[in-house]
């Protein structure tokens, strides 16, 4: 690992995706129009609509990053750019932490846009300080960066990548917590909500909903929420190949 | 077999590859000398490309030793010191000429300008801030070039650097080629146009992953008595397939 290289590769990512103002304007404006959207659907009835802005602060970068993280990097794969990067000195916990260090600003802006036009625009009340909201959708949105890595090692196209979405996060949307408490699933979609990453970056979230001060449960789920995208990242690692056939 | 003179910058040794069900390469020997242009020739599916990625140690190898550099092959000291054109273009389209070559530029650790000179080598000055992804597939080729060029490497590996180029441009990269052995710098440059053959030092000639021929031009065309490069190539190669 070579902080230079990484730091060069993690500019290179990031030029390359101020060539595309477009994929930029929709990351960054797309998710506030549809927060407006439920915002109104579910007639701005408090509580209720805090707790899903709350946790739509995390799960919009988490699809975002997944669907630009795996297309950006099978990208890499198919055009021969990959197999010339390692024939150069740089290593491939580079290469993964520059692209995780480039999707992860990018994250950082669309999350503070978005929490801050979900606070003060539409009101959103949470009860904890909205620095920890930040940190977490933050921590969180890095799930999509490292699952999309992961997603790019088994596909073939952009098209396999974008496919393996509905596989790979859909379901962890569905058992998150978004859609209804978690302790009121039966016990099988419990016991499968608990092994999905997603959902501790939520359950950290309805913490801060609840409660002032951050709890220990909000800590610990934050915690195995950074433990997923280190673990990720690794298993990404080992699928990146210096030789091939 | 005749082995070069001068010393090996690469020493090839029982290299077998297979891809899939096929050997590409069953078993193959050969040297290329320091700091001499030394053309890898043969027909599309001689394993040419193969042998190159085994040379900068991208390819997974089922047997042998290819040695480069004095360095097993793809080994972290060399991979500093050995720059790779592949054979498809691969540069980020959606970044410009410049933003390119500079990128391979800091990741071969280059200080000063070299980004600029290597534009410049590939004649791509004007074009330097435009996006990649808007040049001809010859421009583009080039762009990849420049980003090999640019780390000034002691061993260059080209996989057909000249196709789709026009002559003037193909007579200029040629100079650059051969400025660059003057300078000690070794270059292996695969074709398939049996014409730039002239160019080179040595010539190693490829038929069906096996090595047909390893000779300075002038010698091969002796050898065989033939008039010009073409016909010096079929000569060899009906005679290898005869051998079989």
């Amino acid at each position: 690992m070579s902080p230079r290289l990484t730091l060069a590769t993690t500019g290179r990512v990031l030029r390359q995706l101020s060539h595309d103002p477009r994929a930029l304007a929709l990351v960054l404006v797309a998710p506030m129009v549809v927060i407006s959207l439920l915002h109104y659907l579910f007639n701005e009835r408090q509580p209720l609509v805090s707790r899903i802005e709350l946790i739509m602060l995390v799960i919009f970068p988490i699809i975002m990053m997944f669907l630009l993280t795996a297309t950006a990097m099978v990208r890499e794969r198919t055009s021969g750019t990959l197999e010339r990067l390692m024939t150069t000195p740089i290593g491939k916990g580079d290469i993964l932490f520059a692209y995780a260090l480039a999707f992860g600003s990018l994250a950082t802006v669309q999350v503070c846009l978005l929490t801050g036009y979900a606070r003060w625009v539409l009101g959103m009340e949470v009860s904890a300080s909205i620095w920890y909201v930040l940190l977490t959708a933050i921590v969180g949105a890095q799930l999509g960066v490292a699952f999309g890595l992961l997603a790019s090692a088994v596909s073939t196209s952009e098209f396999q990548a974008v496919q393996l979405f509905p596989a790979l996060i859909i379901p962890q949307l569905m058992l998150c917590g978004l859609f209804g408490p978690r302790d009121q699933m039966n016990d099988v979609l419990h016991a499968i909500s608990s092994a999905l990453p997603i959902t501790y970056a939520v359950e950290a979230l309805i913490e801060l909903f609840a409660h002032p001060e951050p709890s220990a449960h909000y800590w610990v789920s934050l915690g195995v929420t950074v433990g997923c995208v280190l673990a990720l990242l690794m298993i990404a690692s080992a699928t990146l190949r210096r030789r091939t056939p | 077999m005749t082995y070069p003179a001068h010393p090996p910058a690469i020493d090839v040794d029982s290299l077998h590859v297979r891809r899939g069900r096929r050997d590409v390469l069953p078993d193959l020997s050969c040297a290329v000398s320091a700091g001499r242009v030394t053309g890898l020739l043969g027909p599309s599916g001689s394993g040419k490309t193969t042998l190159m990625r085994a040379i900068v140690g991208v390819q997974r190898c089922h047997g042998g030793t290819v040695t480069v550099l004095g360095r097993p092959a793809g080994s972290a000291e060399n991979r500093r010191t050995v720059a790779y054109m592949t054979q498809s273009v691969s540069v980020y389209r959606d970044l410009t000429v410049l933003q390119n070559v500079s990128y391979f530029a800091a990741l071969a650790g280059t200080s000063g300008d070299p980004a600029g000179r290597a534009v410049d080598q590939v004649g791509l000055r004007a074009q330097q801030r435009q996006l990649a992804g808007t040049l001809s597939g010859g421009q583009l080729s080039r762009v990849s070039l420049a980003c090999a060029l640019v780390g000034d490497p002691e061993l260059l590996v080209l996989d057909e650097p000249t196709v789709g180029q026009d002559p003037v441009l193909r007579e200029e990269l040629w100079a650059d080629f051969r400025a660059r052995a003057a300078a000690g710098t070794t270059v292996l440059v695969s074709s398939h146009v049996m014409d730039e053959a002239t160019r080179c030092d040595d010539l190693l000639l490829l038929r069906e992953g096996k090595l047909i021929a390893h000779d300075p031009p002038a010698t091969l065309l002796e050898r065989t008595g033939a008039a010009d490069f073409d016909a010096a190539f079929l000569h060899l190669i009906r005679a290898a397939g005869e051998e079989q």
